[in-house]
């Protein structure tokens, strides 16, 4: 970590983008983590893609649990609300909270302790349940702030910094979030900027839950040879089936696109997401078909990584409980509390 | 032995097997009552199970109006044949045994000092109906058409009744009408009158019969609740279920169909209440129902919310405990564990519901005082007020009241450059300013967290940081003693030094009790508490007297630990009264409790008291009041 404090004022000439905002305006505190730490990489990616997205940073929440992974959301998007709540539940906290504002964005960062273990049955409901959210997993394979023992995803055989080696099988959350119905899924790399900015635009866009697994090298205790979650072994086992080159939304499709291989997913708005596919086959619309995909290249131990499934027409949580437009934070007395002749055909019903 | 004889005053016991239809029927016959003009206080004795085991349902005519079990019975429906023996010893000395006879049943297993009821049942249902599912269900009916022409329940009361049951059904109207018809005949034919009698009144008036939960439930929608979550648990699931009834009847926006609330079955308890401080943190009046265990599951995230300032609802219907304990029985045994839920230095704000009327306003009141203090409070219900019928006043709402949402700051005050501090105490009560999130683009963000902070939410791990945030929230909830429901106290008709607390369902008995009580010489002041913290007026009433009885519903008297180390009162003081079987206190077992502990303790100079007949303990007086 640094002991400098960030500087409050920046460049005139910084550019800005579509509400006159800088990419300062999306930053937090300064990181308290470990130089070098995958997570630090994703806060950056995930100011960039809010500054890109052009949304005003207040009108995001920033959900957690504990741990490492949970400690990032006071680094990024300051203006936000940011809540740190218990360990492995920032699930049901976030969804109460997008139960009461349907308004605000809603991004839940956790870790592989938080959403693996602990937390493993709120992970598994809120993708049941479909809440509009974008679902973050900073994944290391490690508990880092313990000092490194084995998470749930730490992979089978793979040794720890002080030699230990991993006898249990490892929780794979993105093969769970599409047994569960989560409606976009994708894994993301956080040496790999190019790739999970997009990634996580796109996700924002979804209305629905979206969940990212981001593999986050943990330097201090994950880092070594005969790790699989080093920078080393994801470099060099990661098998990318395509890359979200184009978020266009509204607009219309430009002539520079590339030819072959791209392809177009419809969003909710009536927007398109394009992608460019790298492994001609692989169609992210087949639930059944990435699930045998992400199983077969799990098996030869290389991690899959970019947009693994999209629902192009997906529903939230707000859908199945057919609740009002208005927030129901924003409900006044009026349309709240049904007054006394109300409660006196209750009475009168029980007399 | 003299076969009782009693008019408006007497208890009736159905023992039935559960899941065999009798239910409805012998609501019908308490709703009968209430229709004649006769109060009634009702229990439904019941397990936890769906078909199959015993169960029971007492009724107490009582035109006298008291609310509470008295003890005893007076007429036994016996149609358990499983539980006929218990059943048997249960009846009062010169009481009545209504049963099927159509197999007999030697006479050892008859009681010489009871008058016998014989019906065979039965043998009428096989020869009236050929489905043996209608030979079960109408079986109850008939019973009950045997029962009012034997106690002279008004045939037409009943018909009214099936009418208005079955309406647009008019099949099952008719049947069951035929059925009610076939026992009421049957009775005038064969039965000669007994000494027990319902008569025409008009003592009820126009109160209501309803559960508690249903009447919480109520109190939340009135209470501005619009986020329920919540997990099945016996003796509270039907809580959110009524939650979710009203609010489709009386939350859906007219204009385009759509529900200005959202409930959510949660996968478990954490997520309950982890959804209900979610939900909060955000500005949405929020809930939970629930009963001990899920009370013991949620502990981390109650300290969460009293330790980052959330408000949450959480209405503790309670159950016997501990651990699963039994699931359909009642006690007030979660008071230590909500009062100090969670690790650390936790204290959190009770409140105590007397009866379904108290239910639906401190289930309003509750969202009021979590957004004013900015933290969690229990409404402290139990399964005997939560899912038994009670005779209650009608519920009253004032029009001119408006929620109260607390200290909230707004984006025009955060714009006017007002300091924003999140656990800032500007106004000197302990309670900070909250802003909801999203309210401004560049001020009034803040990060919530359990990890402890200084007065502008920043993450510190200074000691005098923290010690001046824990002082802060002793000032806060300083602050709530004036805001909770204050204590009710009554004056004994006679100058004493002695005293008796309780609260919740405990009152139902007492109210009798103390009248008994009076009757035999012992006069106690009382005080009947509505919420913690404790008012200063609890520690005052204490020193006024020599001796307080703390009349409360668990083993290890946990109001009066709580009264000795809260008030710091001398524990010699308080003398425990304790009632923890899981059924509701009875009047004769509380009279019988204070008057013994009173001659131990040399309360108050007694008369000579009356001699005890039977097992059922003291014998009260006909005339109650």
């Amino acid at each position: 970590m640094t002991y400098l404090t960030k500087p409050k004022l920046h460049h005139p000439a910084l550019p800005t983008n579509a509400i006159g905002l800088t990419r300062r305006d999306y930053e937090g505190a300064v990181s308290t983590l470990c130089a070098g730490c995958g997570h630090d990489s994703i806060s950056a990616a995930i100011i960039q893609a809010f500054y890109e997205l052009a949304i005003e940073p207040h009108r995001v929440a920033k959900l957690s649990g504990i741990g490492c992974s949970s400690k990032t959301p006071t680094y990024f998007l300051g203006a936000g609300h940011g809540f740190n709540s218990v360990h492995g539940r920032m699930p049901s906290v976030l969804t109460g909270a997008a139960l009461a504002n349907r308004d605000l964005i809603y991004l839940g960062v956790s870790g592989d302790g938080d959403s693996a273990s602990i937390g493993l049955g709120q992970f598994a409901h809120v993708m049941r349940r479909g809440v509009n959210m974008v679902y973050i997993v900073e994944n290391n394979g490690v508990y880092g702030l313990t000092k490194g023992q084995f998470s749930a995803t730490a992979d089978k055989g793979s040794k720890a910094k002080r030699g230990a080696v991993n006898s249990d099988e490892p929780i794979d959350l993105v093969q769970l979030a599409l047994v569960l119905g989560a409606s976009f899924v994708a894994r993301g790399f956080s040496g790999d900027k190019g790739q999970l900015v997009p990634l996580i635009k796109a996700a924002v866009e979804h209305k629905g839950v979206a969940f990212i697994d981001v593999v986050s090298p943990c330097v201090a205790f994950n880092n070594h040879p005969g790790s699989t979650k080093s920078y080393d072994y994801v470099r060099a086992h990661n098998e990318a089936v395509n890359r979200l080159d184009f978020m266009p939304l509204r607009e219309p499709i430009t002539a520079d696109v590339p030819p072959g291989g791209v392809e177009s997913v419809l969003l909710h708005d009536g927007g398109t997401l394009r992608l460019r596919k790298l492994h001609a086959e692989y169609d992210p619309r087949d639930k059944v078909g990435a699930l045998s995909y992400l199983e077969a290249h799990r098996a030869k131990g290389e991690v899959v990584t970019g947009l693994l499934y999209v629902e192009e027409h997906p529903t939230e949580l707000h859908d199945a409980q057919n609740t009002v437009a208005v927030p129901l934070n924003a409900l006044g007395d009026a349309e709240l509390v049904p007054g006394s002749v109300a409660l006196a055909a209750f009475n009168a019903a029980l007399a | 032995m003299k076969a009782l004889s009693r008019v408006n005053d007497f208890v009736v016991k159905f023992a039935n097997v559960n899941g065999s239809g009798s239910a409805s029927a012998n609501a019908l016959f308490a709703k009968a009552v209430l229709k004649m003009g006769v109060p009634v206080a009702a229990r439904n004795i019941f397990p936890s199970n769906i078909q199959g085991l015993p169960t029971w349902y007492e009724v107490r005519v009582v035109e006298a109006g008291w609310r509470g079990r008295r003890g005893g019975v007076d007429l036994m429906v016996a149609m358990n044949p499983e539980t006929w023996d218990e059943d048997v010893i249960e009846i009062e000395p010169g009481g009545y045994l209504f049963y099927d006879s159509t197999k007999p049943l030697p006479p050892s297993r008859f009681r010489e000092d009871v008058t016998v009821i014989a019906m065979p049942l039965m043998e009428i249902c096989n020869a009236t109906y050929t489905d043996p599912r209608q030979r079960q269900l109408f079986k109850n009916i008939i019973y009950l058409g045997a029962l009012a022409g034997l106690l002279g329940i008004d045939p037409g009361v009943i018909e009214d009744l099936l009418a208005a049951q079955y309406r647009g059904k008019e099949q099952l109207r008719e049947s069951n009408r035929k059925a009610f018809r076939l026992g009421f005949d049957y009775a005038a034919a064969h039965f000669k009158p007994i000494g027990l009698r319902i008569e025409r009144r008009d003592q009820v008036g126009n109160r209501i019969f309803v559960d508690g939960n249903n009447a919480a439930a109520l109190g939340a929608v009135y209470g501005g609740a619009t986020v329920c979550a919540w997990y099945p648990i016996t003796p509270s699931s039907s809580l959110a279920e009524a939650f979710a009834k009203h609010c489709h009847r009386l939350r859906v926006d007219p204009a385009t169909g759509h529900n200005r609330f959202a409930i959510v079955q949660a996968e478990d308890e954490l997520a309950s209440i982890g959804m209900v401080i979610g939900g909060a943190w955000n500005g949405a009046r929020s809930f939970t129902a629930t009963s001990g265990p899920g009370v013991s599951l949620m502990q981390e995230f109650i300290g969460l919310a009293y330790f980052a300032e959330i408000p949450a609802v959480i209405f503790d219907v309670q159950r016997g405990s501990p651990s699963t304990g039994m699931p359909t029985k009642t006690q007030q045994a979660d008071l230590l564990t909500c009062a100090y839920a969670s690790h650390g230095d936790t204290k959190h704000v009770l409140l105590f519901p007397e009866d379904p009327k108290e239910c639906f306003e401190m289930g309003a009141m509750a969202f009021d005082l979590a957004d004013r203090l900015q933290t969690p409070v229990f409404v402290m219900m139990d399964l005997d007020i939560g899912m038994q019928d009670w005779l209650t006043e009608p519920l009253a709402w004032d029009d001119g009241h408006r929620l109260d949402r607390g200290k909230v700051m707004s984006a025009a005050a955060l714009e006017a450059g007002k300091d924003f501090g999140r656990y800032l105490d500007v106004d000197g009560d302990g309670i900070p300013y909250r802003t909801y999130p999203g309210t401004h683009a560049k001020r009034g963000g803040y990060f919530t967290r359990g990890t402890s902070k200084d007065r502008y939410a920043r993450y510190t791990e200074d000691g005098n940081a923290y010690v001046d945030n824990m002082q802060r929230l002793l000032r806060k909830f300083e602050t709530a003693k004036a805001l909770v429901p204050a204590p009710l106290v009554r004056r004994a008709a006679q100058p004493t030094r002695a005293g008796a607390i309780w609260y919740g369902s405990t009152g139902a008995a007492m109210a009798e009790s103390l009248v008994e009580l009076a009757a035999e010489g012992i006069h106690l002041d009382q005080m009947r508490l509505r919420a913690f913290p404790f008012a200063d007026a609890v520690a005052d009433f204490v020193a006024d007297h020599d001796h307080v009885f703390v009349i409360e519903q668990n083993r290890d008297a946990q109001l009066r630990m709580m009264l000795v180390n809260e008030c710091g009162i001398d524990p010699a003081k308080l003398i425990p009264v304790l009632h923890y079987d899981g059924n509701p206190m009875t009047e004769r077992f509380v009279t019988r409790e204070i008057a013994e502990k009173a001659r131990l303790f040399n309360v108050t100079p007694m008369r000579p008291r009356q001699a005890v007949p039977g097992a059922g303990g003291r014998r009260r007086a006909d005339s109650a009041d």
